[in-house]
């Protein structure tokens, strides 16, 4: 009877491995055209309503496949190119707590499909909209808004950061040092 | 009294020897007259004259009274980005250009506090700002003819009448869905408005167009690869080293194809010679940075080209890095000077280039005087004058998948955009520049209209010694430094001399400087609200009196940092440059403010 709770503790890790892997092998082939509302402020006049959201994001938010997919997505699509490893240059930082059109990874991905009036280009029809979701999910990541189970682990390249299971979460941080 | 007049006559009698006894210990160096006529007071183009001296032949001010220079004004540009650009000084109006959004004011010099007379606000896209690669700079405006004549980031060059600040004409030539923004200062030779494209980190092909200063319509176009046709390389092209010969060098230098994006901007300075008929402008680095995906010579990327200002028809190139590995662009300022070079007369132009190497070209041919490297450089061993070549270091070469550290100087150079100044009674070159190393890896990168393409993961250092910047004096005639000061950041700013041999330079914490052009010596500095990274100028204003004046506000690539807010735990935010400044939000703000000084 002794071994009891270690089995206990052998399957709940186990159903733990699974959800980090967990993922429809046939993701949809359409391309990032969805038209789901997603909220740029806090600010409604007679208070917020609830937030919307996506059934895609708790399916790509804490899977380590897509968030490792969104690591490499984020410099195949030049991603990388302006906002670096995530401290930014020509565009905004993305691993600090600094969110100029909200944090939640429906804006995030409404963000990268649909562009932002600053300088963001749009890749509505260019990216297929799993992929988005992949990027999405990456962004939240780098500022420390992914299971630490489940974000990726490693650098395959000259190191910018610690890798994205070890970055603090940005908004715990009070402040970028 | 006698005897005080005594004493003035005496000292006025040294000085007159001290300026005749002069040319004979050293032969002078001077710009030609024809490109830089006595001064007038004013300050028309960001270079003050054609041969791009930023030489001021005022002298109210001096070694010795600099230090008791006070605040005449201040004016807000109401833009906390980087601010590179020049005021400029006409008449008795001061103009001023802003980053994006590229506001243009006109100052009334007349009254006291200078109060706005008008301003102008061209409304440029705002998605230009996701495609403008270090800051969303502009590096000033131009007058000629009574108008005012900038760009916008957006790719538009606009004509402006000075006095009632209303639009003449506005042309659209850049694109930003092809990565194409403008941040460059024109110039206005011969009646055509000179401007080239930015974006070679962007996969953009290069060009320079001129435009016609009456109504704004395209006179030439001239690209920086492709074939001869497009560059204008026809019967009158004549380089001077057999690297540069052969037919369609910009197609066969390059991969299939790659030439359509292989970059080559000109988003630096021209200068423009009278007496010979030629302009002179470098071209930016190539793309992508990672060289495996480029193999050749990437003309006519990473050099100079002389050409006719009448037709854009090229006279000579030369190319200061071949098959560029470090983004190496060739864009600073060409300073026009006749001298006496090893016994004989010659028209050069000297270039602190960003590859580490003061260079005397003859600019009559392209033909290489000497390279002589003004800070540390291990990415190449020397310039071979024999075939002109850069003699390049393989152990510093970057490629795919492949680590290479401390390379210096840096992609932003030994030296980058900021314009140095030349004064003839020194026959010194003062050189504001960087001084840094850096870690490179090559990777592999996708083209996608409109986004980065650079393919090289990068992250700098500050480089021998510590300190990140210099201030360097140059003995263009013996080809050595006189003297160079250290600064704790790079040296962004521009440097203008004067004939009170004093020289002005900013730092990038906001101190604003004026140092002797003799010594080096600190005789003055000014803290400003915020980093300066603009040209310092000066004038006479409508009193009879001299000022200088410096925009503050800190950004440009090396303040990326601050005017975009990155975060420093990125060792390669901002191209790398990031990793090496990560303390400057400790010490500046974002900026934009005007400060123009006098004597009480």
């Amino acid at each position: 009877m002794k071994r009891g709770p270690l089995l206990l503790v052998f399957a709940i890790l186990a159903v733990a491995g699974c959800q980090r892997e967990e993922r429809d092998t046939r993701p949809q082939s359409a391309l990032g055209s969805g038209d789901q509302p997603a909220a740029v402020t806090a600010l409604e006049p007679g208070g917020q309503r609830p937030a919307s959201s996506d059934t895609k994001a708790g399916v790509f938010e804490a899977n380590a496949f897509h968030l490792s997919e969104g690591k490499r997505l984020f410099n195949w699509f030049n991603c990388s190119g302006c906002h670096a490893n995530g401290g930014g240059g020509m565009g905004p930082a993305l691993m600090d707590q600094k969110w100029l059109y909200g944090s939640s990874i429906e804006s995030i991905h409404a963000t990268i499909r649909d562009g932002r009036p600053n300088g963001m280009p749009s890749f509505r029809d260019k990216i297929p909209d799993d992929q988005i979701w992949e990027l999405a999910a990456f962004v939240r990541a780098l500022s420390g808004n992914a299971p630490k189970s489940a974000a990726p682990s490693r650098d395959d390249d000259m190191m910018p950061h610690p890798s994205e299971n070890r970055l603090p979460d940005a908004a715990t941080l009070g402040k970028s040092p | 009294m006698a005897a005080i007049l005594g004493w003035r006559l005496l000292a006025g009698f040294a000085l007159i020897t001290a300026a005749v006894a002069q040319p004979a210990s050293s032969p002078a160096i001077n710009p030609p007259a024809a490109a830089a006529p006595p001064d007038d007071g004013q300050w028309a183009m960001p270079a003050k004259n054609y041969a791009s001296t930023r030489y001021s032949e005022l002298a109210e001010i001096t070694e010795d009274n600099v230090k008791n220079l006070q605040v005449a004004f201040t004016f807000s540009t109401g833009v906390n980005k980087g601010q590179e650009a020049a005021p400029l000084v006409v008449g008795n109006t001061m103009y001023i250009v802003t980053p994006f959004p590229n506001i243009l004011y006109a100052l009334d010099l007349t009254k006291p506090g200078a109060p706005m007379k008008w301003k102008f606000e061209p409304n440029p896209e705002p998605a230009a700002q996701g495609v403008a690669c270090c800051d969303v700079v502009n590096r000033g405006a131009a007058f000629f003819d009574g108008r005012i004549y900038f760009n916008t980031l957006d790719g538009h060059t606009i004509a402006i009448d000075a006095a009632t600040g209303k639009p003449v004409w506005n042309t659209h030539i850049g694109n930003i869905n092809i990565g194409e923004t403008i941040t460059m200062a024109p110039l206005v030779v011969k009646g055509k408005v000179l401007v080239g494209n930015s974006g070679g980190e962007m996969g953009v092909r290069g060009w320079i167009k001129a435009l016609d200063a009456g109504d704004g319509h395209v006179v030439w176009t001239a690209y920086n690869t492709g074939p001869d046709a497009e560059v204008l390389i026809g019967p009158d092209f004549k380089p001077h080293y057999d690297m540069d010969k052969g037919k369609d060098l910009g197609v066969t230098s390059w991969p299939p194809e790659a030439w359509k994006i292989g970059g080559g901007n000109v988003w630096g300075w021209i200068s423009y010679d009278p007496d010979l008929n030629l302009i002179f402008h470098g071209t930016g680095n190539p793309g992508p940075w990672n060289p495996d995906l480029r193999p050749g010579d990437n003309k006519w990327t990473a050099g100079i080209f002389a050409r006719d200002p009448d037709t854009g028809a090229a006279k000579w190139f030369y190319q200061w890095t071949p098959h560029d590995l470090h983004d190496y662009d060739g864009i600073n300022e060409q300073v026009l000077l006749d001298m006496t070079w090893q016994g004989k007369p010659r028209k050069v132009l000297v270039r602190p280039e960003r590859n580490g190497y003061v260079y005397l070209l003859d600019r009559t041919t392209g033909e290489v005087l000497s390279a002589v490297p003004f800070g540390p450089v291990n990415s190449s061993k020397g310039v071979d004058l024999k075939t002109g070549r850069l003699i390049v270091n393989p152990d510093k070469k970057t490629g795919t998948g492949k680590v290479v550290r401390d390379i210096c100087p840096t992609a932003s150079g030994l030296k980058d955009w900021q314009p140095s100044a030349f004064s003839p009674k020194t026959g010194l070159l003062y050189i504001p520049h960087n001084n840094m190393c850096m870690d490179e890896e090559g990777v592999e990168v996708n083209y996608i209209a409109g986004t980065p393409y650079v393919g090289m993961n990068v992250r700098m250092i500050p480089g021998p010694g510590g300190n990140r910047g210099a201030f360097t004096a140059w003995d263009v005639a013996a080809a050595k430094p006189a003297w160079s000061l250290k600064e704790n950041f790079p040296v962004w700013s521009g440097a203008v001399a004067t004939a009170g041999n004093v020289v002005f330079y900013g730092t990038m914490e906001g101190w604003f400087k004026a140092v002797s052009a003799r010594t080096g010596e600190l005789l003055w500095q000014f803290k400003t609200s915020s980093g300066i990274i603009g040209q310092p100028i000066t004038y006479r204003g409508p009193d009879g009196h001299q000022y200088v004046a410096i925009l503050s506000g800190v950004g440009g690539w090396a303040g990326a940092i601050v005017s975009g807010d990155l975060d420093p735990r990125d060792a390669t935010a901002a191209l790398g440059f990031v990793n090496v400044m990560k303390d400057l939000k400790d010490v500046t703000t974002p900026g934009g403010t005007l400060y123009v000084f006098r004597l009480p």
